[in-house]
């Protein structure tokens, strides 16, 4: 039976670790091969770099750190960030990451998912949806760190992208990131039975039952968290042992 | 000992060789783990490893514009015997046929067809992507001693073998996916052994120490 992935994310900028990551052995907080070794070995089913360097000039940082955990990591490794182009998708497949999330990009320019899924395969072309709540039972696609409204409804738009090419989603409340009050999960709900593809709930885990609820229902097949992790609130581990008892299939 | 993995421009060769070189490493292996598109690196290989990911078609088609790799691969694999491992869509090629966007014809090394994966129960997602726990048949070298009991898949397409005898192992995934497949020196996973953490490690290191 196929199982239920957890994934920590760890947000990199200009090749560190924002905020670092708390725990204990760890030699080099600020380093996300350390962290990536670190999540290895704690049993994670996959990990995710989400790369928010602002300067285009530093971004060869990140495909360092990309190959230097793939030398390392032997496990699923998704990478995104100002992901544009097709050399961009390009460049992160050769230094190691299976897979490759789009943003912003395929907002502004749908025709770059299907691009990039003809060039590399559905099943490393990962769409990174942003949505917020606009109204009840209503998202919409916001971009720029959830600022800047597009109108673009989000379950038309995950429907879309799938169509275009995307092998999963990867999908953040906007309203929920950062709050630690659980996941949207009217919206995440809505999303995973709108496409055949996976999708990964992202945004505002707090607890280990919002991981539970992630699931359960909000219908992912794969729930993405950072702070929990980091901060040494919970271990994968613990994580893992909770899902299970809950009822959810889950790598022990 | 040399070991080719077969560069035909499918994608992301790196975990494979970090993989591959990792395990001989710790096996005091002396191994060349080469990456390359020259067909006179298969034909003096040890042993071979053909990847693969993206769309069945795309793929035999970057293999086969490697002039003579096919014919290399044919003389190590079939007419020398060498070990073969093929992983992913290098492990669908060793079918007659892939099915995905037409038609194309496999090394036909394994009888059976690439088929779209369609579960019956119509809440299960395509891709088959995650972990999933391997269902083995029967002993064989290189499944022994894994450590571990899932692997990681991501695929929508999966190869149906006509000679049950060739399936070593299955998954489950709303009805049974054909996980390993092997007869002879060639064994060919649908999984990721280079991102299936111990147990894919596992597998790696009963390859290069297997004598079939």
């Amino acid at each position: 039976m196929l199982k239920v992935r957890i994934i920590p994310c760890l947000d990199v900028k200009d090749g560190r670790v924002v905020k670092g990551v708390n725990f204990v052995g760890l030699r080099d907080a600020g380093d996300p091969v350390e962290a990536a070794k670190a999540y290895d070995a704690a049993g994670a089913d996959e990990l995710c770099f989400l790369d928010i360097t602002a300067s285009h000039e530093k971004r060869g940082t990140l495909i360092d750190v990309v190959r230097r955990t793939a030398e390392q990591c032997f496990m699923p490794l998704t990478v995104g960030g100002g992901v544009r182009t097709v050399d961009d998708v390009r460049r992160l497949l050769l230094a190691g990451a299976d897979k490759v999330s789009i943003n912003t990009a395929a907002v502004t320019n749908p025709d770059f998912v299907r691009e990039a899924a003809e060039k590399f395969g559905s099943q490393c072309i990962v769409v990174a949806i942003d949505a917020k709540t606009v109204a009840p039972g209503k998202w919409e696609i916001f971009t720029h760190g959830g600022r800047e409204r597009t109108g673009i409804d989000a379950v038309a738009f995950a429907k879309k992208v799938v169509a275009l090419g995307a092998g999963e989603i990867l999908l953040t409340s906007m309203d929920r990131d950062g709050t630690r009050e659980g996941f949207n999960l009217p919206l995440t709900r809505a999303i995973s039975d709108a496409v055949r593809v996976p999708v990964i709930a992202s945004g505002g885990v707090g607890t280990l039952d919002h991981l539970v609820e992630g699931v359960t229902e909000g219908h992912a097949s794969a729930v993405l968290a950072a702070s929990i992790f980091h901060f040494g609130d919970h271990t994968i581990g613990e994580a893992k042992v909770h899902m299970s008892k809950a009822g959810i299939p889950m790598r022990l | 000992m040399k070991v080719t993995i077969v560069d035909y421009g499918s994608g992301n060769l790196r975990s494979a060789q970090k993989a591959f070189e990792r395990m001989a490493r710790e096996a005091d292996l002396t191994a060349d783990i080469l990456v390359t598109p020259d067909p006179e690196e298969v034909l003096s290989a040890d042993r071979v490893v053909l990847p693969g990911v993206g769309a069945f078609g795309d793929c035999r088609q970057g293999l086969g514009k490697l002039t003579g790799m096919i014919e290399a691969l044919e003389e190590t694999v079939i007419k020398k015997g060498r070990p073969f491992l093929g992983i992913c869509v290098g492990m669908q090629l060793m079918a007659s046929a892939g099915h995905e966007h037409g038609t194309h014809p496999g090394l036909g090394w394994i009888k059976g067809d690439v088929v779209p994966i369609e579960p019956a129960d119509e809440n299960l997602k395509v891709p088959h992507m995650g972990w999933n726990e391997l269902h083995i048949y029967g002993a064989h070298p290189v499944l022994e001693d894994l450590g571990a009991t899932h692997a990681y898949f991501v695929h929508s397409y999966h190869l149906k073998a006509a000679n049950p005898g060739e399936v070593l192992a299955e998954v489950d995934y709303g009805g049974r996916l054909t996980a390993v497949v092997a007869r002879d020196n060639m064994i060919g996973t649908q999984f990721h052994p280079e991102k299936s953490q111990t147990l894919g490690l596992s597998l790696i290191r009963n390859f290069l120490h297997w004598k079939p």
